[in-house]
């Protein structure tokens, strides 16, 4: 089959590997009809991620029809259509009886590197480094899904892939992202970052009743999308205004109640002083995130508030505010999604109409325009957003 | 681990201190490491810092090229300091030091053919690092043929713990049934239990050895635990408890794995050393993972970069994370 191979840093091509076969009794096959490319294949990408392989397939977006089966597996058919989470869980553990399936015990085969680095281990992920499992991902003509009994959604209407393939990763995570922040009514929330998953944060606290969203970028066309098709009520280009200045001007000095951080590790900072000093040390692997996000979000947040962060983080940052954090009593919540627990009712909620995920697709291209779609993913050209590849 | 102190629940059953235990031996190998370790700290940092007083020092001419050499030596030095201080088995670094002590005595010849260097402290210097040389020899040689992960008592106890949402007699049974522990033991090929209660266990190592040994029960407590050691002239001499305890709550049974393995002698420990690799602390939490994965999921969960699931040495050299050709898997 054809697949999309990470081949060193800024280097993704579209190789012929062999095919996807059966290795545990619950895994399914999926001949893959639709699946994208994530920010988080970005930190890979672009080198961020240890633990990364020539060859590695890439991708855990991606949705398709079961071929083959498991012979352990019992409630899905050849045929079926599913999307399927990007957290591998197998169900039977502590955290999978919890809903903590990103938490998952036993889908990391690989547990002893996260546990050097994490303490414990995170659920392995799709086509998402060696630390994380090593699974091969969903950039390919074909994957294998284990524990397809827990984890693939079965898609029994007609609506399109474009319509439902988000539920694999970006619709859930921003909407987990919106609940962590435990909305109730007159909330403002912030939201940094205008990317896809930022997108469906801000589309989720208004559907989680928010009285006001603000979403916080760089990029024009972000920001637009933000405003006219996910429903914030403001935004701010923190390259044109002063973002904590702004949020307090815009909450009569009190804060937001919530703020999201749909940044994560690979930020940038409108100060070019400030940005240079963390990408320097981001380089030189001094520091291995950049939180230029999370500090302002902590900066901003009123006293008392909560700060969700659903962007991916890696490791390390440094110049963390601390002391405001604990000072101004708030809450911190986080973690990589746990999808699985999301995917009924924000299908249902889909099927309802009251959100069309689809908004976020600026660029639809073939398998093998995969590495093309990188760059302009990565460079932000031609305003793109989101790309759907089309195996 | 004092596990009835740790709970302080009457209730709850306790764990042997520790298994069955071995007395430990300090090395003379180790030591003498430790004294190489700062011999080149002692170096390093002078020929880094003051090249200059180095160089009068041992009688070599004093100038910018020779105080080159003096940092580039005092740097070896220092990384050799390092390496030696930070690995529990630096046999490497040690090597590494005779080679340095080498170039070392290539460099003084050098400085025998200049003119200006003063032979009475340039002779001192010579015979010193000599000497060294042989002590870095010995000791490197000495350190290599030592079995792994015993350089500094010769004896290793590992123990691991993990919790598994299943009651502790259910995890008891699975365990007393010997015949169950291959399929999450990643070394271990077949367990039969004889009538005599007595058991054969046949593993094999990295490099496709086979290994065999008998052990027997020495303690069986159903639902709580299972003590064992091997049989005297076993090749992997070791005695080991694994204990199940309630977790808090509805979380299931801890699992407990202490392990003790005898001071090995000759080849049946540099047995122990080849079965176990660089961590074996790292293998037994592995074949923990196993067992969770087995009882929990059915099985041992698998990814395309580890065909064979968790497995220790498939951590450090894994395969890409895309399918295997059909022939080769």
């Amino acid at each position: 089959m054809r697949a999309n191979v990470w081949s060193g840093r800024n280097t993704v091509q579209v190789e012929n590997v062999p095919d996807p076969k059966i290795l545990n009794s619950r895994d399914a096959i999926v001949k893959i009809t639709s699946t994208a490319i994530c920010g988080s294949d970005l930190h890979m990408y672009d080198g961020y991620m240890p633990t990364m392989r020539k060859g590695d397939i890439l991708g855990h977006e991606f949705m398709g029809e079961v071929v083959e089966t498991g012979r352990d597996l019992d409630n899905l058919s050849v045929g079926d259509r599913v999307v399927v989470p990007f957290p591998i869980a197998c169900g039977n553990c502590n955290a999978c009886r919890n809903e903590m399936y990103s938490v998952c015990e036993n889908s990391n085969p690989n547990a002893g590197l996260a546990e050097k680095v994490m303490g414990h281990s995170p659920c392995g992920i799709f086509g998402y480094t060696h630390m994380l499992g090593g699974y091969a991902g969903g950039q390919a003509e074909y994957a294998r899904v284990p524990f397809a009994d827990v984890g693939p959604i079965k898609i029994d209407n007609d609506l399109p892939d474009e319509k439902v393939l988000f539920l694999s990763d970006i619709f859930p995570t921003g909407y987990m992202g919106a609940e962590l922040c435990d909305i109730k009514p007159g909330d403002v929330i912030a939201v940094w970052g205008a990317g896809p998953v930022g997108q469906f944060a801000v589309a989720s606290a208004k559907l989680l009743g928010a009285e006001r969203v603000i979403a916080i970028d760089r990029f024009g066309y972000r920001l637009a999308m933000a405003r006219d098709e996910a429903g914030a009520d403001d935004i701010i280009d923190y390259e044109q205004a002063d973002v904590v200045a702004t949020l307090n001007e815009m909450t009569g000095g009190r804060g937001p109640d919530a703020c999201i951080d749909a940044v994560g590790m690979e930020g940038h900072h409108s100060h070019v002083a400030l940005h240079a000093y963390d990408r320097v040390k981001h380089a030189a692997r001094l520091e291995t995130d950049r939180p230029h996000a999370l500090r302002e979000a902590i900066m901003t947040c009123r006293t008392g508030g909560t700060i969700s962060i659903i962007g991916a983080y890696g490791g390390m940052v440094d110049k963390f505010p601390i002391g405001a954090a604990m000072n101004k009593s708030l809450t911190f919540k986080m973690g990589q999604c746990h999808v699985q627990r999301y995917l009924r009712p924000l299908l249902q909620r889909i099927e309802n109409g009251e959100i069309d995920p689809s908004f976020v697709i600026t660029h639809k291209l073939g398998l093998e325009d995969t590495p093309r779609g990188y760059e302009m993913f990565k460079n932000k050209e031609d305003n793109c957003e989101k790309v759907v590849l089309k195996p | 681990m004092t596990s009835s102190a740790m709970r302080g629940n009457g209730s709850a059953p306790t764990l042997p201190d520790a298994p069955p235990s071995v007395p430990r031996v300090p090395s003379p190998e180790g030591e003498i490491t430790r004294f190489l370790g700062w011999f080149s700290l002692g170096l390093g940092v002078p020929q880094t810092v003051a090249p200059g007083r180095v160089n009068r020092l041992i009688g070599v001419r004093d100038d910018s090229n020779s105080r080159i050499w003096q940092r580039i030596v005092g740097a070896r030095e220092l990384a050799a300091a390092a390496g030696i201080f930070s690995r529990p088995r630096p046999a490497g670094w040690l090597w590494a030091r005779v080679a340095g002590d080498i170039n070392d005595l290539a460099l003084l010849r050098a400085a025998w053919r200049n003119k200006e260097q003063r032979p009475g402290r340039l002779a001192a210097a010579t015979a010193s690092v000599a000497g060294i040389t042989a002590v870095d020899a010995f000791t490197a040689a000495r350190m290599s043929r030592l079995p792994k992960d015993v350089t500094k008592d010769r004896s290793f106890r590992v123990k691991a713990s993990t919790t598994v949402r299943r009651s502790p007699d259910e995890l008891y049974a699975f365990w007393r049934d010997f015949a169950n522990l291959p399929r999450f033991m990643a070394h271990l090929e077949a367990v039969e239990t004889g009538p005599d209660g007595r058991s054969r266990w046949r593993a094999t190592g990295p490099a496709g050895m086979k290994v065999e040994w008998d052990a027997e029960v020495i303690s069986d407590r159903p639902g709580e635990l299972i003590a064992w050691r091997t049989l005297p002239g076993s090749a992997v001499a070791h005695s080991g408890t694994v204990g199940f305890v309630p977790a808090p709550g509805d979380r299931g049974t801890e699992v407990h794995v202490d392990i003790e393995y005898a001071p090995p002698a000759g080849k049946a420990g540099s047995i122990v050393g080849k079965l176990f690799g660089e961590e074996p602390e790292l293998q037994v939490r592995d074949d923990l993972r196993r067992f969770k994965q087995v009882i929990e999921t059915g099985e041992v969960v698998r990814s395309e970069g580890t065909r064979e699931g968790t497995l220790t040495r498939r951590l450090v050299a894994q395969k890409s994370a895309q399918p295997l050709e059909r022939s080769s898997s």
